[in-house]
């Protein structure tokens, strides 16, 4: 989230796309209903189903899956056909004015530089004009052909409402209103905030339907302002967390990026990573980048990283290719992977097409699952009958369950989605013989390490100078491991004048502190003063809110450096002064930034320097054109991959995502629109979280079993009753489960031909105390975001038929 | 542990002081303290109160746990789960996961002790933490042994360890997730993904 979870309540209009926060996030919903309430605020909802979020709706507008971007695209279209942008935000705060090179182009929904070979862009075309003076040139007149202004009025003009309906099926009518509801917020005084999860991400154009949510939201005017931003609500209880600490293939902590193979020594690496500001006085906060890097690496390494041998850089493996999950999965389906260490996860029921990772963990020669209870993955070599058909004595799979803590059961800090950092203590003694995470991993650790000490092996030295410097080596504290995040100065820190600023030894205070010299250390750069000189502050538990903004700074710590709205200096007009009262947040007082938050600026920086509000990019502003995307510096409708339709309405020559990678076998097994007209969608219910809640009483009882939800009008169409078995079928696999038949669905227009859409809940499988059921994702093709590689889980296709059984 | 005194462990501990102190005090007599001695104590003066955090979405509401001594197992074990008031999100509500999370931990597909399939078998057998660690250890170190690239065609280094993949829990705490990063970077591993996507 850009924002916080109690920011909500600022907002005049809320829109909620791509997820379902009444259902999914009912006690972050809440501050819905406070800004309905209080504010008389408006919400809209927008979904292919009448959900629980609509119900609370003001106004509700159908959607075919999959064809976001056409509809925002068509808000962008109308937003800059009737003027309705907030001038001065855009003017000043956005790459509006700059002009992109000759030679960028658009046809047919390509960019110029399309590669169809290798399914990739030379992106050299989407760059800005440069000047001699080394900065961009701009156009403030706005009227350049190539400025940016002038190519987005002319990209998106072709999203007209009259396409919109042709491709989306929402009601000409029924857009128009979300809309004029998004464009009543174009204005000084009223702010909209945009909501959203998995419904958007999870496509082979997920980035893009974010991208145009960005854009409508800079339109507006509504980002770094109060009730505004962009708020991913986001799954697990910790996924901001450990999406932060960067458990992820190419990520080092805090943002920073893997070493590759194309930069053999630290500087290589560095260079490539100056972010020169690219227009005058411009903060470009990532030129700091280098010393965050040496400060992880001092944490990695600590004594044995110096400044001879790169502070330990050559340690860290370098990537060859970047190993997501479907890249992870396909490897390991050719054979290639021996072991897989599996924690608090299962990916026979959370990854694409089952069936392919079913076959892949069969190729495994170990498998270990650390999670508290049983999990589907760690019994994927089971025979379960038709819920999990396998051959089992042909598994020669070796698998270790291993028990893990719960919840209760340790101590440590979450991360929510408003990027607020808190602790927990532990309640209760681990359960039987179960034993933290921590324990297991440092016990593997040291065991993997006195192997090597004891018979020698393949490249001993990245594995002792692992820092492992830890009171009780076999249990690192949650405490321990927290400072380690926030860092600390090695030595003396000491100013131009000579004067210790921070002793040796003492946790920093912010990362302002951080050294390219080695003489400070810190994990993860953005976590810095959540663990200072003055403790934990993740602890904090004062719920006071002077501003009266529903502002609790201090309650926990908002990385980074405790703020809890995103580029708030934006919400101040160039001169520093609130764009209103209404939305009076962060500002100059004469001599410095003040407000509800903490600036997201310079303290002192004076709003004369011209400084933008976008700290963190070399323009010092946001990007309408934002060429580091891989799928075009602007959003495209594309169809997924899987569509229901002939070919792409606007674009025809377009299939799915052109850039986006498809594996060897797995384009083979998409399902065409004649075999499996019907568009599915997976979603999930209140009761449930994922795959874990069914082996939970509570849940189970309340929510018992898998069902499909389906249109009155398809069910009249196929002789489907209430209640009655059905068989749903894509080119993958097959789930069986009972028919809702109800008026939530409706069947679309798309083109001129009737289509059906049915809803899928994704939270049941063979293990836990829920009726049985086949993996969801047994049907869901294996194919990702062009950006992201994030599952096409949103939008697929498959076909339906009544089989017989119980009719309820 | 978190320090401050808020107006429930208050209560509490003026309850407990005037079950087990007061009595007398007040003047009364032997049969009346035998029959105030024979009252079961008052449940929570036993129970320990700590602030936790709700294991299931992103919302991360704020969650008050109390847990008890269990006399069998003599370990403390929660005994009861409701929404922290204080905290600013969520305001004391929780949802039917969050509601129903005590049943979590108490699930009857809790993992209780190390278990193991041998390749082919269609059984898990229960084994020791020593047995399983030694054993995965061992796993681990013959295919690194085996797999690991110090340097790429052109001679760089690149000390990478392409055969283990790891998936890292997005439940885990920030603490966890540090560790995880720490051990299996500093194996050499590139397979490693956590639930950011899916």
């Amino acid at each position: 989230m850009t924002n916080s979870w109690t920011d909500i309540k600022n907002a005049d209009v809320v829109w909620i796309m791509g997820g379902n926060a009444a259902e999914a996030h009912p006690c972050g919903f809440k501050w819905v209903t406070e800004a309905k309430a209080e504010r008389g605020a408006k919400l809209m909802v927008v979904d292919p189903r009448f959900n629980r979020s609509a119900a609370m709706a003001d106004h509700y507008s159908p959607i075919r899956s999959g064809s976001d971007i056409a509809f925002l695209s068509g808000v962008i279209n109308y937003l800059l056909t009737n003027d309705k942008i907030q001038h001065e935000y855009v003017k000043n705060y956005t790459n509006i004015s700059f002009i992109v090179k000759e030679g960028y182009g658009f046809q047919d929904g390509l960019f110029t530089g399309y590669n169809e070979g290798t399914r990739s862009y030379d992106k050299a075309t989407w760059a800005y004009e440069m000047g001699p003076d080394g900065f961009v040139v701009k156009d403030e007149t706005l009227s350049h052909p190539r400025s940016v202004y002038q190519i987005m009025k002319k990209h998106f003009a072709i999203y007209t409402p009259e396409m919109v309906e042709r491709v989306t099926g929402a009601p000409k009518e029924k857009f128009l209103k979300v809309a004029e509801w998004a464009a009543s917020t174009a204005t000084k005084d009223r702010s909209m905030t945009i909501m959203y999860a998995l419904g958007w991400t999870q496509h082979s154009h997920g980035a893009q339907n974010i991208r145009c949510a960005a854009m409508i939201q800079l339109l507006c005017g509504n980002i770094g302002v109060p009730g505004g931003g962009i708020n991913a609500l986001r799954g697990h209880s910790n996924v901001q967390g450990i999406t932060d600490i960067g458990t992820l293939t190419a990520s080092l902590p805090g943002y920073l990026a893997m070493p590759i193979d194309g930069e053999p020594t630290l500087e290589s690496h560095l260079t490539k990573r100056q972010f020169k500001p690219i227009q005058a006085n411009q903060t470009s906060y990532w030129q700091n980048y280098r010393k965050f890097y040496v400060s992880f690496l001092k944490s990695m390494y600590g004594a044995k990283a110096t400044k001879e041998n790169d502070f330990g850089y050559n340690w860290l493996p370098k990537l060859d290719v970047a190993y997501d999950v479907l890249r992870m999965f396909d490897v390991m389906h050719q054979g290639k992977t021996t072991g897989m260490l599996c924690q608090g996860f299962n990916p026979i029921m959370s990854v694409s097409n089952s069936r392919k990772v079913i076959a892949a963990l069969s190729k495994l020669k170990f498998l270990v699952s650390m999670d508290p209870i049983e999990t589907d993955t760690a019994r994927f070599w089971e025979n379960h009958g038709e819920f999990n058909n396998v051959d089992t004595a042909s598994i020669k799979t070796e698998v270790f369950m291993l028990p893990v803590t719960a919840f209760l059961e340790e101590e440590g800090s979450f991360t929510n989605s408003s990027r607020a950092v808190m602790w927990k203590w532990q309640a209760a003694d681990p359960y039987a013989q179960s034993r933290t995470d921590i324990a297991i991993l440092s016990d593997l650790f040291i065991r993997i390490k006195k192997l090597y000490e004891k018979e020698g092996g393949k490249f001993v030295e990245p594995i002792t100078a692992v820092d492992w410097n830890y009171k009780d080596p076999h249990h690192p504290s949650a405490d321990e491991l927290a400072k380690e995040l926030n860092g600390k100065a090695i030595v003396d820190l000491k100013d131009a004048e000579g004067k210790v600023v921070r002793a040796a030894g003492q946790q920093l205070a912010t990362f302002g502190e951080m050294r390219d010299d080695g003489s400070t250390d810190g994990v993860q750069w953005i976590y810095t003063g959540f663990y200072g000189p003055n403790g934990n502050w993740a602890m904090r538990r004062d719920n006071s809110d002077p501003s009266g903004m529903n502002v609790f700074g201090s309650w926990g710590f908002s990385w980074p450096a405790n703020r809890r709205i995103l580029y708030n200096r934006a919400s101040a007009d160039p001169a520093g002064k609130p764009w209103s009262d209404a939305k009076k947040y962060v500002f100059w007082d004469g001599k410095r930034w003040t407000g509800a938050d903490v600036p997201d600026f310079v303290p002192t920086n004076a709003p004369s320097n011209g400084t933008g509000p976008f700290i963190m990019n070399a323009e010092g502003v946001s990007r309408l054109f934002a060429a580091p995307m891989a799928d075009g510096p602007l959003p495209v409708h594309m169809e997924p991959f899987e569509t229901p339709l002939a070919s792409n309405p606007v674009f025809p020559k377009l299939k799915g995502n052109p850039v986006a990678r498809v594996f060897k076998n797995d384009m083979e097994v998409f399902g065409n629109a004649k075999d499996f007209p019907i568009v599915a969608t997976t979603y999930r219910l209140v009761e449930h979280f994922h795959y874990w809640t069914k082996s939970v009483h509570a849940n189970a009882v309340t929510q018992p079993e898998f069902f499909v939800e389906i249109s009155e009008q398809l069910a009249a169409e196929k002789g489907i009753k209430k209640g009655q078995m059905v068989r749903v079928w894509s080119n993958r696999g097959e789930v069986k489960g009972k028919a809702v038949v109800t008026k939530r669905l409706k069947p679309f227009k798309i083109d001129g031909k009737t289509v059906h859409q049915i809803g899928l809940p994704l939270n049941f499988g063979f293990i836990g105390e829920t009726k049985t059921a086949a993996p969801i994702n047994s049907l869901t093709p294996y194919v990702g975001d062009a950006n992201s590689q994030t599952p096409e889980f949103k939008a697929f296709l498959v076909n339906i038929e009544p089989i017989s059984g119980p009719v309820a | 542990m978190n320090m401050e005194l808020s107006r429930r462990q208050f209560l509490r501990v003026g309850g407990a002081g005037i079950a087990g102190t007061t009595l007398g005090a007040l003047g009364f007599g032997e049969a009346e303290v035998a029959h105030a001695a024979s009252i079961r104590p008052y449940k929570l003066a036993m129970t320990k109160e700590v602030r936790t955090s709700c294991p299931y979405c992103a919302v991360c509401c704020g969650m008050i746990a109390f847990s008890a001594k269990n006399a069998q197992t003599n370990k403390m074990e929660v005994t009861h789960i409701e929404g922290d008031s204080d905290h600013p999100v969520n305001r004391g509500t929780l949802c039917p996961k969050g509601a129903g999370a005590i049943d979590y931990v108490r699930a009857k597909t809790r993992v209780k002790e190390p278990m193991y399939r041998k390749a082919g078998s269609d059984k898990f057998e229960p084994v020791s933490w020593d047995f399983a660690m030694d054993r995965i250890a061992k796993l681990m170190k013959e295919d690194r042994d085996a797999n690991f690239i110090e340097k790429n065609k052109d001679g760089v280094t690149v000390n990478r360890w392409p055969t283990m993949s790891f998936l890292s829990g997005s439940s885990c705490t920030n603490e966890t997730g540090w560790i995880t990063w720490k051990v299996a970077r500093g194996l050499g591993m590139l397979q490693i993904e956590n639930q950011a996507r899916i």
